[in-house]
């Protein structure tokens, strides 16, 4: 752990925003119930017990998305993530997690290591997770069968990558918006903020 | 020109002032206006307004709306603000920035304009429609400006800036059949014990056996599983064995003439004799290992519907109303007679310990006989209660299990309820209105519920809570009356047959083994439910 104490780079920052990315995306899945938890195994990470999917698709599917993800920190071109759950049937989007992430571009050139202990970060995106696990208190229930899907807004001027496509932003017509808390890796900032369908529009 | 404008003007002097005002207003465009066009547009228009030969359709109407938006007057629109500007009450930068409302309001304005009550608001509107609806929306401007309020104010982000990508293909779905509700969300900590499971009855028969050629007769029991697990039924004259372990079906026996048919049939304890009730007032015994006739007991005067088996005791009721008790191990096997029924004896059952024989009849009665002495024919005679409470034909007996003084009976067609009743203390202890026939009654020690079969008017088996008699679950699937219902040795399954010619075994009483074992040994100790001794 000397290392980290020392500070945090570009890298380190890029790695741990995609394992807090990995880890918010299942617990929402999982809280959400939108899969059965029998698809999900209980790990402990941040001093916590967390649930991550089994499932060999699902978990092959995060991954890609995480691990391209992970590219795009690197090299400060994402702006936000967004997962969007939709009814299956209707396809109308009842729930929008949107995570907005601001990069410090300025670390691309500069190398040094950032002040700040990996535990203090840890901490923040600990409170982070909670107030995710938490909000099941007020979302609204999802008495439909829903599908997820995962939005990645990046710069304009962004390769396309294989497989990726161009989507719609998704938006809820009438929503209620619950702001998260925050966390900083001093490089990587990411604001959460969840909408829902407001009920009495329902 | 200005001549044919007035007279415009004096037609509508009467109306309200605001219609007046907004009229001069217009006036004040149009002169404005005039000064401009002079010999151009408007001339050319009036004259063509005034030239008979002339389609007349597009002059009058709307005139001025059309000749302003027309794109040849665009321009000389454009300059109108500055000279207007004395009336105009609205900025000339406004435009741009709501241009869907200038594009909806003027028709709208233009079709009330009459309507004599207007709020002084209307004046705005009047004015800005006169001075700035008509200017041409500068599509470069616009659209770019408006494209990025748009995207800001309904995407949250400008398309410009950002782009939004998604991993192709389609998103995963949950697997088929899951359905999301609370249970997911606060089921997950594991807390053994702490709900009750209720255990999960098919609704759908776990067998269909065929039945034809079976007699369709209410009064008749042609059903019964033995203790070593095999079914025999009657059909109209043949008396057929299934195997309930190995699935075997043997044919036991074949009564002579073909107008002759089974009325009953009755397993010994042990299950290695049945006794057949015969529409030709006997009763034959067979040795089912051997399939072969031990003896034929004569002795009815008719049709024996109903057959129960105390031990060696065998009793039989007929037709002519009369209850026999039959010594089967020796020659002279008539014991006693009992005379307590006016009409038919369709439902007869000895309690599981031997002491009480119930009996019920087409009279409508339910009675409870007392254990036959050996020896003293006068003592069983006599019954110890005799109730009259069902109002229709008393076909389903059942003796409870596990509490021996308890019985259930069940009336017909014109009764429908279960009744149950404490035999030491003569009282009836509950009764329920079925809505339907009961055809036969049987309690499942399992999960201590009692099971009914009905005929008309749902034909279906229910599951009943004992003693509370809830309905715990409905059979359905008969689609004519039920006419007998028989528990399987263990207990799990009942056995139903039916007018539509099928025998249906439902499992519905299935339990887990260490259930399963404390109920074999109470069992032991109690004896089997059907024909016991003690």
């Amino acid at each position: 752990m000397t290392s980290t104490l020392k500070g945090i780079t570009l890298k380190g920052s890029t790695e741990l925003v995609a394992e807090f990315f990995s880890f918010g995306i299942n617990s929402i899945l999982y809280q959400r119930g939108i899969y059965p938890p029998e698809m999900f195994t209980r790990v402990t990470h941040y001093d916590m017990s967390l649930l991550l999917t089994t499932d060999s698709k699902l978990k092959n599917y995060l991954t890609n998305v995480v691990s391209q993800l992970k590219e795009w920190l690197f090299e400060c071109t994402v702006q936000k993530l967004v997962l969007v759950i939709t009814c299956l049937e209707t396809n109308e989007v009842l729930e929008r997690w949107q995570f907005d992430i601001e990069c410090d571009k300025s670390a691309k050139e500069s190398s040094a290591p950032r002040e700040k202990s990996i535990k203090t970060i840890q901490d923040e995106i600990r409170s982070v997770i909670r107030q995710i696990t938490a909000t099941v208190t007020f979302l609204p229930l999802l008495e439909t069968p829903c599908a997820f899907d995962l939005l990645v807004y990046t710069d304009k001027d962004l390769v396309v990558p294989e497989k990726w496509e161009e989507s719609g932003p998704q938006i809820i017509s009438q929503s209620e918006e619950v702001r998260l808390r925050s966390f900083t890796t001093s490089i990587h900032k990411v604001n959460s903020m969840v909408a829902y369908k407001r009920a009495d529009s329902v | 020109m200005q001549q044919f404008l007035e007279s415009t003007n004096h037609s509508t002097r009467y109306k309200h002032l605001n219609c007046v005002t907004l009229f001069l207003t217009r006036f004040k465009l149009l002169h404005s206006e005039l000064d401009k066009m002079a010999q151009f547009g408007l001339e050319n228009d009036i004259h063509s307004i005034l030239k008979l030969d002339m389609p007349i359709t597009n002059a009058p109407v709307a005139r001025w709306q059309r000749k302003t938006s027309s794109s040849n007057n665009s321009g000389l629109s454009c300059l109108t603000p500055g000279k207007s500007s004395n009336v105009s009450l609205s900025s000339s930068k406004t435009p741009s920035k709501t241009p869907g409302k200038g594009k909806k309001t003027p028709s709208k304005v233009g079709a009330d304009r009459f309507i004599p009550t207007r709020n002084s608001n209307q004046m705005d509107v009047a004015s800005f429609l006169l001075t700035k609806e008509n200017e041409p929306v500068d599509p470069n401007n616009t659209t770019s400006e408006n494209q990025k309020a748009w995207s800001v104010s309904l995407n949250g982000f400008n398309i410009e800036d950002a782009k939004i990508l998604h991993l192709g293909g389609k998103p995963l779905n949950a697997p088929e059949g899951y359905r999301n509700n609370l249970k997911v969300l606060y089921s997950q900590v594991a807390t053994p014990a702490s709900v009750k499971k209720t255990r999960y009855i098919s609704s759908t028969p776990e067998r269909i056996l065929d039945a034809p050629d079976l007699r369709n007769d209410f009064y008749l029991n042609l059903l019964d599983w033995s203790s070593r697990n095999v079914l025999a039924v009657a059909l109209h004259n043949n008396v057929y064995l299934w195997d309930a372990t190995q699935g075997d079906i043997t044919l036991l026996m074949k009564m002579d003439r073909e107008e002759d048919y089974i009325c009953s049939l009755s397993w010994t304890k042990e299950g290695s004799y049945l006794a057949v009730g015969t529409s030709d007032s006997t009763i034959q015994l067979w040795d089912v290992d051997n399939q072969k006739r031990l003896r034929s007991m004569g002795g009815h005067t008719a049709r024996v519907g109903s057959l129960s088996w105390n031990d060696h005791i065998l009793s039989s009721g007929s037709r002519s109303g009369n209850i026999h008790h039959h010594d089967v191990r020796v020659a002279n096997h008539h014991i006693t007679t009992i005379n307590g029924h006016s009409q038919e004896v369709c439902g007869l059952k000895w309690s599981p310990d031997g002491r009480y024989l119930a009996s019920g009849g087409n009279d409508n009665l339910v009675c409870v006989w007392p254990r036959v002495q050996d020896g003293s024919a006068s003592n069983g005679s006599q019954a110890v209660h005799c109730w009259s409470e069902h109002q229709g034909a008393v076909k389903a007996l059942a003796w409870c299990p596990w509490q021996p003084n308890i019985l259930a009976s069940g009336g017909g067609t014109s009764d429908r309820h279960i009744r149950i009743w404490n035999v030491n203390s003569g009282s009836c202890i509950t009764s329920l209105d079925t809505q339907s026939q009961i055809s036969s009654l049987v309690f499942a020690p399992n999960y201590k519920e009692l099971v009914s079969a009905h005929g008309y008017a749902h034909n279906n088996v229910v599951i009943w809570k004992y003693p509370t008699l809830t309905r715990v679950a409905e059979l359905n699937g008969h689609e004519d009356r039920v006419l007998n219902l028989t528990l399987s040795p263990d207990c799990s399954t009942v056995a139903t047959v039916a007018g539509d010619e099928t025998i249906r075994l439902w499992k519905s009483f299935e339990v887990d083994p260490v259930k399963k074992a404390k109920e074999r040994m109470v069992k032991s100790t109690g004896g089997t439910f059907h024909h016991s001794i003690r």
